[in-house]
């Protein structure tokens, strides 16, 4: 298990790996977002926590068919269904490698960007945490996409169009609790709402993705 | 550590492509699968290692004593040599790539990125995981692709120290590696080879 996180980590950094594609993306997104709805500082801030949360969907949906697709292809995923690794296990490896290399980075750099957009002061703690929690169900929930696309030439759009119907209520708590948290208003309920969902996922999702990976590999 | 495959049917997108196999390979023993290209000797070996399920019959293995080896060596271009298969190593739970290193003469090649490897290269390296599985039933699908007379050799080499250490191997291979093991035809086994249910549900809409 270790041994496949630390590889995956590894292939995420060195060339080709694309570590890094996913914060670029999101960048691109919010440096776009003033260009086009204007300078104005008080929009700005009004639309900052819905676009900084859609920005981040986006790029971590831009990598999701990285996660199964590189192991299909050249075999790997043969060869670790037949090893000592449950695939739930592996699956769920996968899901944490693709957060640590995209959902993390941007929980990190999600403060710069607020500030790019103007977030209100109060909504950086809010902004942060709300995609620490939400960013992992992000992971999970693509990696069962990816599980279900596994195989398909050209299964990028159709792993996109299946998956972002799965992130819709992510994205509604998520985005609802970083403008609660901007406005001064109480948090707890879409803390709650999004916390609620992303253990969901993890506690179940995974056992799914091996199921319609398994029934890929055949 | 013995592996019986009895009355087993294999089918190829819902198609049955070998029916009525039987056979039993036990420690060290070889038994080397023969057969016209596209009779189901893929097929059957990924049922028999469990990627796919049977269509009838059954495959008795004691668990995780299978590794398996096919077409694709799973190897990560921009990982060298040496982390590809310590990456397999440390899957299997083995300490050691000494043994692996030494048998496919992979010393001068350690620490090259897997993706500047030849065909043949890449191909000794994907053998030489088996070596590091630790498993005693090998399932090899053409493992000699690319391989030169030398490294051929040398593979026979390692499956016959294998077989000598109490392993088993089933191998589906078109040259004659030199191997004292028995050979079955899986021709004679072909199926009638028509669709069961061509308006039925498949797997496919689990």
């Amino acid at each position: 298990m270790i041994a496949l996180l630390t590889r995956d980590l590894k292939l995420a950094t060195r060339a080709g790996g694309g570590f890094g594609l996913g914060l670029a993306f999101f960048l691109i997104v919010v440096i776009l977002v003033p260009f086009s709805v204007g300078p104005e500082s008080g929009l700005l801030s009004d639309i900052a926590p819905g676009v900084l949360w859609l920005g981040a969907l986006l790029a971590c949906l831009l990598s999701l068919d990285r996660i199964l697709a590189l192991d299909w292809e050249d075999g790997t995923l043969d060869l670790v269904a037949t090893s000592p690794l449950p695939l739930e296990g592996v699956v769920t490896i996968k899901a944490l490698a693709h957060w640590l290399t995209t959902g993390l980075p941007m929980v990190i750099a999600a403060p710069l960007f607020g500030l790019l957009l103007n977030l209100p002061q109060p909504g950086y703690f809010w902004l942060v945490l709300s995609l620490a929690i939400g960013t992992p169900a992000l992971s999970v929930v693509g990696t069962f996409g990816a599980a279900l696309t596994v195989g398909l030439k050209r299964g990028g759009l159709l792993l996109s169009l299946l998956v972002l119907p799965l992130y819709v209520p992510t994205l509604i708590f998520g985005a609802e609790l970083a403008r609660r948290g901007a406005d001064g208003q109480a948090t707890t309920t879409p803390l709650l709402m999004l916390a609620g969902i992303t253990f969901g996922v993890i506690a179940l999702l995974p056992f799914a993705s091996a199921l319609v990976l398994r029934v890929n590999l055949r | 550590m013995t592996l019986t495959v009895f009355d087993l049917t294999v089918s190829r997108g819902g198609i049955a492509v070998l029916q009525g196999l039987s056979f039993e390979l036990a420690p060290g023993r070889a038994l080397i699968l023969r057969g016209p290209n596209g009779i189901g000797k893929t097929t059957l070996l990924r049922t028999v290692a469990g990627l796919q399920p049977a269509l009838s019959g059954t495959v008795t293995a004691p668990e995780e004593s299978i590794a398996y080896a096919a077409h694709s060596d799973g190897l990560k271009a921009m990982l060298s040599v040496e982390e590809n298969l310590h990456f397999w190593a440390r899957v299997f739970g083995q300490p050691k790539i000494d043994i692996a290193v030494q048998a496919f003469e992979l010393k001068d090649l350690l620490g090259r990125p897997a993706g500047t490897l030849s065909a043949g290269q890449k191909r000794r390296l994907g053998l030489a995981r088996l070596l590091v599985t630790g498993r005693p039933i090998w399932i090899l699908d053409e493992p000699t692709v690319s391989l030169d007379a030398q490294s051929v050799a040398r593979f026979a080499d390692a499956v016959r120290r294998h077989l000598a250490g109490g392993g088993s191997v089933l191998i589906a291979t078109h040259i004659d590696l030199g191997l004292d093991g028995d050979v079955l035809d899986v021709g004679s086994f072909k199926a009638s080879g028509t669709r069961s249910d061509p308006n039925g549900f498949d797997e496919s809409f689990l």
